[in-house]
């Protein structure tokens, strides 16, 4: 093997995989991983560590594949992560634990994320769960929203010893990895809900079906005897773009777009839910759900573009998952976007106005602000247009809650130290404090609020 | 899992069920409504509530069998349960809120419920009896079979007034209809409160506009998640986009673009319509349908 590339990892051929909902990667197998393990220098100041939002003993791990001590890699990952599975999966590594590693001056980063996801699919194939507290230490905590950040922040609670309960919207936890990830990245049964399990199996109980704002407020937990609660709500509230036609039938949000298909299994057959199966789909945006968006209509059968403003440098999506997308078909309509959706007379899409772009001088975020050409508009036929311009969080358990500050992009105010809120033992973390993110800034946000809510409580009994 | 305590059939295909979810039942109000799932393949569908007690712990739901979904979800008996049950969802009714109550004890209100429509008034009209507010209830339906809740309705209202399309019961015509009459009666009204089909609330809307009586609609569109996390019962008000599921139900009924709404409500016709022939002809459908090609 050539020791400056990562072993290569298995996966579903494009022509195939795009026209079904199996997960495209197959991950490594023993000996791939034990040949990738190998790669590893087991650097003493390891900057790999530094790289990854919830500090993973990242060489640590990886020389114990090297051992062959699978159940010891495992353990050694889970003093950190709650979703293993999960991070190894849909963590961004280029920017973060691989684009700290030292192989990457010269040749190509360790494949940790590959490595990872093989060391806690080996655990939950042999039935191996993380490690539960001796005895509970008689405190409970309350948790909003069963997503990363919940489920991280609930984890490393439980371990400590506290009695933690999730209160759930939905009625499956998991949050964006339920209702927002497809399949074909994130395999539902097999991946989500069993590491759904090993937070459990810690001793922490999950109520769905459970919107706070709506039923218990958060000062009714805190009355009803729970003396610290985390907010991780997420950021779920689509945003449109208000241009004309938008109300059109046939014009959805990612967001609902994605759920009808990823919670509601609209694309299995026997499951009630519909969805809209278009034949020509117009994708609006550039980011990771935008991707997810387009690779689900294109399995649902559908022609299907990207209209982006920017240019494929500025996609904010993943590279792997761009390329992915590209090969299986998805095409990219860059520099574009659109300025009207078309109605026909029964109130349904039939195409979008789309004005060309160019990019300017750079904005505020660096990113070099796309312009339009003028007169350089045309129509284009479509059917379906999903909206995946990002999202903001939800109002509601900042409205009902007496106290608690946000700012003017309606996220929550918290320390990004311990996740502490204007509000006595109310801590909050991931997408409702910094607005759409990633599920590893999420996890190490509720990491971190766990030990916030670990001194706040110690300080407070004291 | 949430029981079925009861359940009563009240006129064809309109069914009633009290369902065992103390969460919900402690902390809901007239004008809120919940998401009920049958099992692991059911859809989410968004149901109104119709009652509530607070003491046993139960939500009464009252729902018309249109779809596969509702079908098989009513097609439950007493001492089976509801997979998932989620709520109260939405906001309560603005003339329902203690809060408001000094203001709303000066209007004069009178509700329009249209078909299943007599479901979501019940518990306003109750709330606000219970409440010393007095209101006149019309309730219309197409025809005298489809008639529920009449007693219920009389003991909580001040006047009731029933309606038929086709006359077979009391007064013959629209729910609109009989209100125009009141109204050239010499009744006057300060709110109007209606609530059914959309296409019944339009033209509800039109009229009331005419009369001069602000009115308040409840909205019914398509939904999914029902917290605000998609926009798929997105709709126009005045010339805001606005998520009936948070925002509403409840809304100014003089800026309501029900032409839009009613158009975004047919959005998963086909589907739906699919799926219920599907079901009810089972392995005798062949492409009835229009659309699965039958035996192909």
């Amino acid at each position: 093997m050539d020791m400056m590339k990562k072993v290569p990892v298995r996966e579903q051929d494009p022509k195939v995989r795009a026209t079904n909902f199996e997960e495209v990667c197959y991950g490594y197998n023993e000996e791939e991983a034990y040949n990738e393990s190998t790669r590893c220098l087991n650097c003493k100041n390891a900057r790999c560590i530094q790289g990854c939002p919830v500090n993973i003993n990242i060489p640590g791990f990886i020389q114990k594949i090297k051992e062959n001590k699978m159940e010891e890699a495992y353990q050694v990952i889970s003093e950190s992560s709650a979703l293993p599975a999960v991070c190894g999966r849909v963590c961004p590594q280029e920017s973060q634990c691989e684009g700290q590693c030292v192989r990457g001056i010269k040749g190509e980063a360790v494949s940790i994320g590959k490595l990872e996801r093989f060391v806690a699919d080996w655990a939950r194939k042999n039935g191996i769960k993380p490690k539960k507290a001796d005895k509970f230490n008689g405190h409970k905590v309350a948790v909003v929203g069963a997503g990363p950040s919940g489920l991280t922040c609930a984890g490393d609670l439980a371990k400590m010893g506290y009695e933690v309960t999730i209160f759930e919207a939905l009625h499956q936890p998991g949050g964006v990895l339920s209702y927002g990830i497809p399949e074909f990245r994130l395999p539902k049964d097999e991946v989500v809900s069993a590491e759904i399990e090993n937070v459990r199996s810690l001793g922490v109980k999950i109520e769905t079906n459970v919107v706070i704002g709506k039923a218990d407020t958060v000062d009714e937990l805190l009355e009803e005897g729970y003396e610290a609660v985390f907010i991780g709500s997420g950021a779920g509230l689509p945003r449109f773009m208000g241009i004309p036609g938008e109300q059109a039938n046939g014009v959805f949000s990612a967001n609902e777009f994605l759920t009808r298909n990823n919670l509601m299994k609209a694309f299995k057959e026997g499951y009630e839910t519909p969805i809209s199966r278009g034949k020509k789909v117009v994708v609006v945006g550039g980011g990771n759900v935008a991707m997810d968006a387009a690779r689900t209509a294109l399995r649902l059968g559908a022609e299907t573009h990207i209209v982006y403003r920017r240019g494929e440098a500025e996609l904010p999506a993943r590279a792997e998952e761009v390329h992915h997308a590209k090969e299986e078909g998805i095409i990219f309509d860059l520099l574009q976007n659109p300025t009207e959706v078309l109605v026909d007379e029964n109130g349904w899409v039939k195409g979008v106005k789309i004005i060309k772009m160019e990019l300017g001088e750079p904005d505020a975020s660096g990113r070099r602000r796309p312009v339009e050409i003028p007169g350089s508009e045309y129509e284009m036929e479509c059917d379906t247009v999903i909206m995946s311009l990002g999202t903001s969080p939800n109002p509601l358990i900042s409205s009902t809650t007496y106290g608690l500050d946000i700012n003017k992009r309606k996220c929550i105010v918290a320390s990004e130290e311990d996740g502490k809120t204007s509000k006595e033992g109310v801590y909050a973390g991931g997408d409702a404090v910094t607005g759409a993110a990633t599920v590893i800034l999420a996890m190490g946000a509720g990491k971190k609020a766990a030990k916030g809510i670990d001194e706040f409580i110690k300080s407070k009994n004291q | 899992m949430y029981q079925i305590v009861r359940k009563k059939v009240l006129a064809e295909n309109i069914i009633l069920m009290d369902i065992l979810a103390p969460r919900v039942a402690k902390h809901c109000l007239p004008g809120q409504f919940i998401i009920a799932k049958t099992d692991e393949v059911g859809e989410r569908i968004p149901l109104t509530i119709c009652d509530y007690d607070r003491e046993k712990g139960t939500v009464t739901i009252v729902t018309q069998t249109v779809g596969a979904g509702t079908k098989r979800m009513m097609s439950l008996n007493e001492g089976d349960a509801l997979e998932d049950f989620v709520g109260p969802l939405g906001c309560p009714s603005e003339l329902c809120e203690e809060k408001n109550l000094e203001e709303t004890k000066k209007k004069k209100i009178v509700y329009i419920a249209g078909g299943l429509g007599t479901a979501p008034v019940y518990p306003q009209v109750k709330w606000l009896h219970e409440h010393g507010v007095e209101v006149d209830v019309i309730m219309g339906s197409r025809t005298k079979e489809l008639l529920f809740f009449i007693d219920e309705m009389k003991s909580v209202a001040s006047n009731v007034y029933v309606t038929t399309d086709d006359g077979s019961y009391g007064f013959h015509g629209v729910g609109t209809k009989q209100l125009e009459e009141l109204v050239n009666n010499g009744n006057k009204y300060d709110v109007c409160v209606a609530i059914g089909p959309m296409i019944m609330m339009k033209f509800a809307c039109i009229l009331t506009k005419q009369l001069g009586i602000p009115t308040i609609v409840s909205m019914n569109p398509i939904m999914v998640d029902g917290t605000g996390m998609c926009g798929a019962c997105r709709l126009v008000v005045g010339d805001e986009v606005k998520f009936a599921c948070v925002d509403g139900p409840e809304f100014d009924g003089h800026l309501v673009d029900f032409d839009q709404a009613m158009k975004r409500q047919q959005q998963y016709k086909t589907a739906e319509g699919r799926a219920k022939l599907a079901l009810e002809e089972g392995d005798t459908h062949h492409g009835g349908c229009g659309h699965c090609g039958g035996d192909e």
